[in-house]
This record gives structure tokens, C-alpha cells and sequence, in this order.
């Protein structure tokens, strides 16, 4: 392929049935196909046995603090957005073994633990999750230091994206260039095509082994009012999107360290570490050590923290940030500005889950315009 | 079984063997290890760090503190101030403690030859100097003067007492002792260590500074400095943060953009002066 053509040249239409193949024929070639389903009134990510355990006609009603799941319309796939959980949780799990010990007399030793990483295939990946996960991978392989756990899954995942046609409540993707269209880093891309007479999906290959999954499944190509189609569908998302990040948000933050409305927003946040939780790309974690009753066996386990904590600072005499104020700050300045300077990228991928599961409605792009408008701007 | 070297996880310790304890202060106690593995060469840079795992209980961010030219034992100088650290404190010759390291950056040692070299330190902040003055003593001629500026609280927290008597009583070092509290039969000087800082005994505009204490300390000591002449980028802080893997993963140790664990712990003041500047950033 030459630079200049649009991928969407090499793809192809599939009926909605052939999902289920889809789905079988990654589960033959080795892969736990995890995707999208309606638990507890919400999506969530789980095991997905055929596409029948899709979340098939639901829609997300999505705003500050609120999130709702609908019946909307009958028999399409992927009306709703993301959910409260990210593909983080597989990829680097909440809780995980770093290693074991063993007291052998006066001493003790570090018992190896050789498990091979689960081969997952991440189904119906959204543009801001692969984006995320992007982020991610820069931060667990920092040129210096990386995190085998994280990359032997990250690795060996497959990635099969959804293009969204439809913008959740909460998403500015689109203002943060990260999606609703999934620009690389999946090896198969759907696009829901859903038309008055046909119901179908465009499907594209961004990998050599999405090509060979894909060679497995019925399919035809697609033709250029197909393709025609698919990019006007995820146009409709970027019109439907509601909020926007400002404009060069990261040298804002950076010049404005202090600033009145870090104490206004304080009043509002309860530090409950919501954000950070759903957050895709937060990365936090402290280290728990357990032993058993006998004493003999001692564990470390690395668990998600947050920056909301008053823990999560503390030295000696005291945390460092002791102030509301100076947390939602750290979190706010990171993922916006910091986040450049550590890994020459934002740490925000614009997919709105920090505002949707705020209990109070804090807004992450709303708070930047309220900084970005007291320097006189509109 | 491919690329076993490579997926080597770097948040698993490696166990080493303790020689002996020592008491040093009434609540300090000083380490010494070796790899349990085999007696396999650590080399490490003055100013770095080891996080330090006692079976069962945590693991912690200490500075080495021995001799950089001895990369056999590693020397760890804590203060016995909470759980992990009196834990540590219990422990004695002949059992393991986990160590993963060394991290971070380093005094710049070599950058400061040809140059005055003046270090102020308080409390435990002597322990992750002293491979730096080991190392500058042993390529003495390489500097001009070398001054050690020491604060402690009363004359029984100094640390490192008899080796800084020893470095005291050599002709090509000056080392000057202050407490917060004279106590007993101290005669010496009395009050904080920045005080010091306007005596003399260096060339502010040729000179190196190397800092180390308590924020607070280091916030005075960095003034007086600056008072003196000595500008930022010549004025060279360690700091000390939450960490809980000293690798960059975690998240804690963050100081703005930088992570201190990995960008640090020896920063050039000139790189974090506005950083200091802002309240619990
Ligand atoms: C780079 C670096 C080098 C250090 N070098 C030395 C040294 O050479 N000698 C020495 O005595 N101390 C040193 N410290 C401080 C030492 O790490 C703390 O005193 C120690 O973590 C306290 O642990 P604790 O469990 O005994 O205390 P607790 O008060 O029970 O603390 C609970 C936990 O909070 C965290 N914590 C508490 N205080 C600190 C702190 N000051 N810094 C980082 N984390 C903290 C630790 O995770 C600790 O386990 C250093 C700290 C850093 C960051
Ligand atoms: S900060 Fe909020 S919008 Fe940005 S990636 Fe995290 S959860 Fe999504
Ligand atoms: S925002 Fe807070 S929890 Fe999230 S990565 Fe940054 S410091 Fe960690
Ligand atoms: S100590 Fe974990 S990131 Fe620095």
C-alpha cells in the first residue's frame, strides 16, 4: 500500500451474522474473546461466547455524574459508547501477584512464578480505548524500565475496534484527535452500517494476522459507496459531540499551577478516586504485602491507587498534598499537561468516563474553560 | 522459553544476605549486605538508591551509603522512623532482606572537579552523601576546597560522628558541625546548618553545592546559597517522595513532570526551582 491511499480501500463488507464467525474463529485460533455485555445496568467487559451476548439494541444515555443504559434501536450492535470499565483492567489488572517468598531458615527466598500471559481478543475496542492503551504502553516500557506482565498481554492481544456512530454523552474525542475512527493500532475495524434496506459492517484489516482472521469469514468487498457509508457514520459522531477540550490545555495548565479555580473545584470534589478508577490511561498502583498464618509464605500484590488518596503522597511527617485542591490539581495538571513532559503525549484520551461516573458531575473539559476563560479568552 | 533475560520483571527483589548491623544513633542503625545469589559485583552511583523489602512487611526507598569503590557490600544507613523501618531494624546478620536497585540519579561527582565543593546536609541527609565525599576523597586533588556543612539536633544525633572527627582533622577538608540543641558538654557550634552557608571557606562563583535534609532545610540552605552567589544550575538537591517502585510505574513520586525516583533524586535546582516555589505540588 502506497502512503496515499486510504485504508478503507482494502476493506470489506460482512453480513451482521458473520459476527458469530468472527467471533468462533478467534476463539479457534487460541484467543478469550472479551467483549462488550449488560451487567448491573451497565457495559461492562467479559467473555463473549457468541455475538448473541452483545448488548444487541441498547443505547448509554451519558452525562455529568449520570449514566443510563436505554433500549434503543432493535437489533443493532453498537449504539452504546464505553461503559465504567477499559480494556486497563486486562491488560493491567486492579490486583496482581508481583511474586511470592519463602522463609528458609533465617532467610528467605523469591519463589519464580513462570505463568504464561493470557492471549485475549479485545472485541469492540472503541478509537479513544486503542488510544489509551497507547498511552499505557509508553508508560509500562519506559526506555529504561518495562513491565513484562503488561506487555506479554498487550502483546499478544488482539484488537478487533468498533468505529462509533454514534458520540456518547460525555465523549470530546474528536477535540482530543483520538478518535471516533480507530487510525491504526487494531488489527480488524468494524464500522456499523446501518441503512433503511441493509444492515451490515465494514470491515478492515490493520495487521497481518487480522488479514489472516479475517480470510477465515464470509465476506465481499466493499464497494466505494460502502466505504462512503462507514465515514459517514463516524462523521455523524464527531456532529453529535457534545463537549471539547480547549486548545493547547497543556501549556495552560502549566502556567496557571495556581490558580483560584483549583480551590473553587475542590469544594465540589469529594477525592473519591472515581475518575482515576475509570480512567484508561491512570496508571497509579501501590504495592500490598500479605503473609499466611504461619508466617512463612509472603506475597506482594500491586493494586490500582489513586492520586485522590491522602496515602499517596504521604512521607515521613505527613502527605504531600494535603489540600483537596492540590489533589484534583495533580490529577487534572497530569493527565492534561504532565503527562507531555513524561511521555511527549496527553494523558487524556477524551473518552468522557471521568465526568460520567464524577458522583458530583465535575468536568474535566469544563474545568479547563473555566481556567482557559480567566485569561480572557472565549 | 524465548527471551527469558528479557521479561525479567523488574518489580521482583533480589534477595541479599545481612552482615552485620550496626547502632549508630539512638534510632539509626546502618546495614550491610551482600547478594544471597552469589558474590556478584553491585556498582552503583553516590546518591542513588536501593527500595529495600523486609519479608512480609513493605519495602522502602533507602540511599546507599557506603563506598562506591567497594561494590561487594551494599551499605544502607536508615532511621528508624515507622513500620518498614524498625521492622528493618530487627533484623540481624545471616537474614535476607529483598533489594531492588540501584535507582536514580547521582551527585555529579565528576562534573564538579576543578571546582569548590561544598555539601550541606542535615540529620539523616549525611547517610546518601557520604558515598560522594568517599568518592571525592579519593581523587582529592581533582578539587579545589571541599567543605562539609553538618547539622544535627542535639550532639548525640550526630551521625557518622568518628569519621567526620577523622575527616575534620585532615588538612584539605573543611568540615563544620552545628546542633539544633547543645546538650551535655557540647562546646562546638550552636543553630541551623544554613548559618554556615555565609562563613566562607568556597568560592560561590566556583562551585559546586550538594544538598541534602529536610525540605525545609534544603529551602534555606538553597537561599542562603543563592544569597552567597552560587546559582541554581551549580546547586544540587536530593528529594524525597512517596515511592513504592522506584521505576517509574507506580506513579507516587511524581513532582510535576517529573518522577522522582527516576528524573531524581539528585535534581539540579535549576530544573525544579519553580516546582519548590508552588505549595504541595
Ligand atoms: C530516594 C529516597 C532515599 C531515602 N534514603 C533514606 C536513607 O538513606 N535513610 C533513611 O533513613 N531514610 C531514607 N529515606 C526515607 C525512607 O524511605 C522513609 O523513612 C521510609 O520509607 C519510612 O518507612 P516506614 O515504613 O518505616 O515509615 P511509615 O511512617 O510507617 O511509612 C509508611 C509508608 O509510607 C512511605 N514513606 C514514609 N516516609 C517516607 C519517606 N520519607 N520517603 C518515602 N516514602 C515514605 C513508605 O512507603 C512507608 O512504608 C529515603 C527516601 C527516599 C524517597
Ligand atoms: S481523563 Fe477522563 S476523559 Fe480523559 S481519558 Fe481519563 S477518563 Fe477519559
Ligand atoms: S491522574 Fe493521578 S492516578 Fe491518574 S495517572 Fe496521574 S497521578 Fe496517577
Ligand atoms: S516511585 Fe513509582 S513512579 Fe517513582
Amino acid at each position: 500500500m502506497t502512503a496515499k491511499q486510504s485504508p478503507l480501500q482494502k476493506a470489506s463488507i460482512i453480513d451482521v451474522q458473520t459476527l458469530d464467525d468472527l467471533i468462533s474463529t478467534l476463539a479457534h485460533a487460541g484467543y478469550q474473546v472479551i467483549g462488550p455485555r449488560k451487567q448491573d445496568d451497565a457495559i461492562v467487559y467479559d467473555t463473549l461466547r457468541s455475538a448473541g451476548d452483545l448488548p444487541v439494541g441498547y443505547a448509554d444515555e451519558q452525562d455529568g455524574g449520570k449514566y443510563r443504559l436505554v433500549k434503543a434501536r432493535d437489533g443493532i450492535y453498537f449504539d452504546y459508547v464505553v461503559g465504567p470499565q477499559s480494556w486497563k483492567r486486562f491488560l493491567f489488572p486492579p490486583h496482581q501477584k508481583i511474586c511470592q517468598m519463602r522463609k528458609q531458615g533465617k532467610a528467605f527466598r523469591i519463589v519464580e512464578e513462570t505463568a504464561e500471559p493470557p492471549c485475549y481478543a479485545f472485541f469492540g475496542v472503541r478509537a479513544c480505548e486503542i488510544a489509551a492503551m497507547k498511552v499505557q504502553d509508553k508508560v509500562f516500557d519506559n526506555g529504561t524500565f518495562a513491565d513484562p506482565g503488561y506487555l506479554g498481554k498487550r502483546n499478544a492481544a488482539f484488537i478487533v475496534a468498533v468505529n462509533c456512530g454514534r458520540a456518547g454523552g460525555t465523549c470530546f474525542c474528536a477535540s482530543m484527535n483520538t478518535g471516533p475512527r480507530a487510525q491504526g493500532g487494531f488489527d480488524l475495524a468494524l464500522t456499523e452500517i446501518v441503512e433503511k434496506k441493509r444492515h451490515v459492517f465494514l470491515i478492515e484489516a490493520g495487521s497481518v494476522r487480522g488479514s489472516e482472521i479475517l480470510a477465515k469469514i464470509p465476506r465481499r468487498a466493499a464497494t466505494g459507496e460502502d466505504t462512503a457509508a462507514a465515514l459517514a457514520a463516524t462523521d455523524r459522531a464527531v456532529k453529535g459531540m457534545g463537549r471539547k477540550m480547549v486548545e493547547d490545555v497543556g501549556p495552560l495548565l502549566k502556567r496557571n499551577l495556581e490558580h483560584a479555580r483549583w480551590g473553587e473545584v475542590a469544594k465540589r470534589c469529594l477525592t473519591c478516586a472515581n475518575c482515576t478508577m475509570v480512567c484508561p490511561t491512570c496508571f497509579c498502583s501501590t504495592v500490598e504485602d500479605v503473609t499466611d498464618l504461619s508466617g512463612s509464605n509472603a506475597e506482594r500484590w500491586r493494586r490500582w491507587d489513586s492520586c485522590f488518596t491522602m496515602d499517596f503522597s504521604y512521607i515521613h511527617g505527613g502527605a504531600v498534598r494535603r489540600e483537596t485542591s492540590s489533589r484534583y490539581r495533580q490529577w487534572m495538571t497530569h493527565k492534561l499537561s504532565s503527562w507531555f513532559e513524561q511521555f511527549g503525549t496527553s494523558g487524556c484520551v477524551g473518552c468522557g468516563r471521568c465526568i460520567t461516573w464524577c458522583p458530583v458531575g465535575i468536568d474535566i473539559t469544563e474545568e479547563a474553560r473555566a481556567i482557559w476563560e480567566s485569561e480572557g479568552r472565549r | 522459553m524465548k527471551e527469558m533475560t528479557a521479561l525479567k520483571d523488574p518489580m521482583v527483589p533480589a534477595p541479599f544476605r545481612i552482615e552485620r548491623v550496626r547502632k549508630e544513633l539512638s534510632d539509626t542503625f546502618t546495614i550491610d549486605l551482600v547478594s544471597a545469589e552469589r558474590r556478584r559485583a553491585f556498582s552503583f552511583l553516590p546518591g542513588q538508591f536501593n527500595m529495600l523489602y523486609v519479608f512480609g512487611v513493605g519495602e522502602i526507598p533507602i540511599s546507599i551509603s557506603g563506598d562506591p569503590a567497594d561494590p561487594e557490600t551494599i551499605v544502607h544507613t536508615t532511621r528508624a522512623v515507622g513500620s518498614v523501618t524498625n521492622a528493618m531494624w530487627k533484623l540481624g546478620a545471616g537474614q535476607t532482606i529483598g533489594v531492588r536497585g540501584p535507582f536514580g540519579t547521582s551527585w555529579p561527582v565528576e562534573k564538579a572537579e576543578g571546582l569548590d565543593v561544598v555539601i550541606v546536609t542535615g540529620g539523616i541527609g549525611l547517610a546518601p552523601l557520604r558515598p560522594a565525599i568517599y568518592q571525592i576523597m579519593s581523587n582529592r586533588a581533582a578539587y579545589g576546597n571541599v567543605c562539609i556543612l553538618y547539622g544535627a539536633r542535639t550532639p548525640e544525633d550526630i551521625l557518622f560522628r568518628k569519621e567526620l572527627e577523622k575527616w575534620r582533622g585532615q588538612f584539605d577538608l573543611q568540615v563544620d558541625v552545628t546542633v539544633d540543641y547543645a546538650t551535655g558538654r557540647w562546646a562546638g557550634r550552636v543553630g541551623v546548618v544554613t548559618k554556615l552557608i555565609g562563613r566562607g571557606g568556597f568560592d560561590p562563583h566556583q562551585t559546586v553545592a550538594l544538598v541534602c535534609g529536610p525540605e525545609i532545610m534544603m529551602r534555606f540552605a538553597v537561599e542562603a546559597l543563592a544569597e552567597r552567589g552560587v546559582p541554581n544550575e551549580r546547586i544540587y538537591v536530593s528529594l524525597e517522595r512517596n515511592m513504592k517502585c522506584g521505576i517509574g510505574f507506580c506513579g507516587h513520586c511524581q513532582l510535576g513532570g517529573d518522577f522522582v525516583c527516576k528524573d531524581g533524586p539528585v535534581f539540579g535546582f535549576d530544573k525544579i526551582a519553580h516546582k519548590f516555589a508552588i505549595q504541595e505540588l
